[in-house]
């Protein structure tokens, strides 16, 4: 029997939502039928709406798919000016102040607090510079994802970026597509550093000779989410750069018409790829979806992959000054767990103006590039006062650190993220020593399983748990090491669990320090986790109470918004009218 | 009018007539389950993975894990609320911190659709 999202989803959806979520807007939230809430907020979805959690109904999150993280000239400064406006809920972050925009693992965006009344000047204000929400959450194509440098970088063999526009522009509001019986993710990368993260998305196009000529080879099924992560899978076919539209349109055909629409927790194309094996899916992909010989794989180049490798040299972000091919340099700014101050925003599009094209873009790390900036710029462009806060140049504990959304606004977590990220990466610049040699260390802190901090490819991997501590129960981290990408990708191995979440910076902080006394010279972290089983990695965790202070152990997810004085549930001001005002509860 | 339940976003939380009613990430004391080989399961809520109503209980099946000794699964089927008065419909929801016990399927009166 299909489930009630897929009986939502056949009365209406895709482009047709949007009529009707404007007719909504106009006429206030009280216009949505009470009995048809469930169904409404799962189609607002598609067009980049999701509901905020439990205690802030009636407040959206709103998501805008940049494709391959590219934010032309002059739509920065329009992203900064409607967070500035909209993006404003009752109560400040205590960390980011009243509004901001976060970066997120998927090159888009993420505002929060924005009230439906709000939206058509938003989209209004969005679309007038080429922008949009369009499926950037739901089930059908999310935002394409990519090397964020992509048609700059030295390291390039095809450049991915007319691919990925070109695939934005053929699945984007396509009928065809826009009812999946999933998400549906793509990667595409033409470098030879990895940075597509093609191993964790449904469908990569990652770069690989054949016959001397460039394109790509395809991969299916990764996936973190769940306990299930799963790497893409090699179905052995190559492609040039002007038929992987054909095959993405056959790859999601297959998906479409063969993913699971009656159980939502088995419809992700990573169960299909289990049940089939990469030989069935290729198969089933040329006999039905594409009318050419698919060729068979390529020569990919993934012994060269440093991206969020360890390997400690080569590439394992993009922060930093890096000429581009054109001899001018883009410089890769740290943003701390990805969330950026709404000015703060306006003056990076003002700088990004000033000294390069005014073009940014964002990475799978949620940090920022300015590219094209040419050399001589460079030197005053770096002693700009904002780039102290977002440096080219930060510790590898600020620099290495990813938090989802948590507690303060997603209804699935279980702790509380970002502002805790914030306050470990602080103690840990200011108390831990990494052995001189390693520049990178990768900590990813997910609020739950569903992996959106891509935990299980962190060097250190944090996943929102709970345990007691003196009888009361407490946020609590499960402590993963070792995982990241490359030629040979790794999942972390969980080996220390639930761990009070004021013990983890110790805990790291014994781990760094046994790592450094244990490691053989040159030893880098990933391949010291690698060479050591579960038990003794275990003990050289060690969890410890110091001077960092947690303020978040009591379970905020029973708060309606952590950050508030009084943030007992019953306090919550939601849901509330256009201008903010609470509105008389249904019960 | 009938009671309308369901599981949204990915498990996250259960829906009783169009009101977010529970939620993961709460603590249930399970009793006389054999989800773990604790006397009580300190069992932590991810994901509610089936829900059903077997008037006037709502009931769900939950993903999560013990948090005493680690073991995880997904629970019988447990008791989270009920809906005495259908034409009302209003949900009163159980306090999940008292003893709970789950019960190995009894027939659904009405599962989800
Ligand atoms: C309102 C907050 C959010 C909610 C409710 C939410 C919901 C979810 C859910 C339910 C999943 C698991 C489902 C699945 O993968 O099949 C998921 C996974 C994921 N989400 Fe989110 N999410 C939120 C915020 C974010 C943010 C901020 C990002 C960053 C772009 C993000 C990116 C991802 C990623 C990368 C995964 C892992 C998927 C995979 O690799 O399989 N989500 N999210
Ligand atoms: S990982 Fe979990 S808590 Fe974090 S944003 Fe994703 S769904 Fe929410
Ligand atoms: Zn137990």
């Amino acid at each position: 029997m299909p489930s009630k999202v897929e009986k939502w989803k056949d009365e209406v959806y895709g482009n047709e939502i949007r009529e009707h979520l404007m007719e909504f807007a106009e006429q206030g939230w009280d216009a949505i039928p009470e009995d048809e809430h469930d169904a409404w907020f799962e189609r607002f979805k598609w067009w980049g709406l999701y509901h905020q959690r439990s205690g802030q109904e009636s407040y959206f999150m709103m998501r805008i798919g940049t494709p391959n993280g590219v934010i032309k000239p002059g739509q920065l400064e329009v992203i900064g000016e409607i967070a500035k406006e909209y993006a404003t809920g009752p109560v400040d972050n205590p960390e980011f102040g009243e509004a901001y925009c976060d970066w997120t693992t998927r090159q888009s965006i993420q505002l929060h607090w924005i009230k439906l009344e709000d939206i058509p000047e938003i989209f209004e204000k969005l679309e007038a510079v080429g922008l949009g929400t369009q499926q950037a959450c739901g089930d059908s194509w999310r935002n394409i994802v990519g090397c964020p440098v992509a048609g700059k970088d030295k390291h390039e063999h095809v450049d991915a970026w007319p691919v990925a526009e070109d695939l934005h522009e053929t699945f984007k509001g396509n009928d065809d597509y826009s009812n999946l019986p999933r998400k549906w993710k793509v990667a595409i990368a033409g470098c030879d550093e990895g940075c597509g993260q093609g191993d964790i998305n449904d469908l990569a196009f990652e770069p690989a000779e054949k016959d001397g000529e460039l394109g790509f080879n395809v991969r299916i099924g990764g996936g973190l989410s769940r306990k299930e992560p799963r790497l893409a899978r090699d179905i052995d076919v190559w492609v040039p750069p002007e038929q992987a539209a054909d095959v993405a349109h056959g790859m999601s055909s297959l998906f479409r018409d063969y993913g699971d629409r009656e159980d939502r927790f088995n419809a992700r194309i990573k169960f299909l790829m289990d049940e089939w094996g990469p030989e069935k899916m290729r198969s089933v992909l040329q006999e039905e979806y594409v009318d050419f010989e698919l060729p068979t794989a390529g020569e990919d180049m993934r012994d060269q992959y440093s991206y969020n490798t360890g390997s400690q040299d080569g590439h394992n972000d993009h922060v930093g000054i890096h000429e581009q091919k054109d001899g001018n340099y883009y410089v890769g700014l740290n943003v701390l767990v990805g969330r950026m101050g709404a000015d703060d925003v306006l003056e990076l599009a003002e700088l990004a103006d000033e000294y390069g094209s005014g073009e940014v873009r964002l990475t799978q790390r949620q940090n920022i590039i300015v590219t094209d900036v040419p050399e001589e710029n460079l030197d005053e462009f770096t002693s700009e006062p904002l780039l102290e806060n977002y440096s080219p140049d930060p510790s590898p504990f600020m620099r290495g650190s990813i938090a989802c959304t948590g507690t303060e606004y997603c209804s699935l977590s279980i702790v509380e993220t970002k502002n805790r990220q914030v306050r470990y990466a602080r103690w840990l610049k200011d108390n831990v020593e990494l052995p001189e040699d390693h520049k990178d260390f990768h900590i990813h802190l997910s609020g739950c399983t569903a992996s959106c901090a891509q935990p299980q490819i962190a060097d250190v991997s944090l996943r929102g748990m709970k345990t007691r501590k003196d009888g009361e129960p407490v946020e609590a981290l499960d402590i993963g090491l070792g995982g990241g990408l490359g030629d040979d990708p790794r999942f972390a191995d969980w080996v220390e669990m639930r761990v009070p979440a004021d013990e983890v910076p110790g805990a790291i902080k014994n781990l760094v320090n046994n790592f450094e006394d244990a490691r053989e010279d040159g030893e880098t972290f990933r391949d010291f986790v690698e060479d050591r089983d579960e038990e003794t990695l275990a003990e050289m965790v060690e969890p410890e109470e110091t001077d960092y202070h947690d303020p978040y152990m009591h379970n905020t997810k029973m708060t309606w918004y952590p950050y508030a004085e009084d943030d007992d549930m019953q306090s919550s001001p939601a849901p509330t009218d256009g201008s903010g005002e609470p509105l008389p509860s249904d019960d | 009018m009938t009671t309308d339940v369901h599981q949204l976003d990915d498990g996250a939380w259960i829906s009783v007539n169009d009101s977010r009613e529970v939620n993961v990430s709460d603590l249930w004391l399970l009793a006389r389950s054999d989800f773990c080989g604790c006397e009580t399961t300190d069992f932590l809520a991810e994901g509610f993975v089936k829900v059903g109503v077997d008037y006037p209980d709502i009931q769900a099946r939950i993903a999560g894990q013990c948090i005493a000794c680690g073991e995880s699964g997904v629970t019988d089927w447990l008791t989270v609320g009920r809906v005495v008065d259908p034409d009302s419909g209003e949900f009163y929801g159980v306090v999940h911190e008292s003893v709970h016990f789950p019960e190995k399927r009894t027939r659904l009166a009405r599962p989800e659709e």
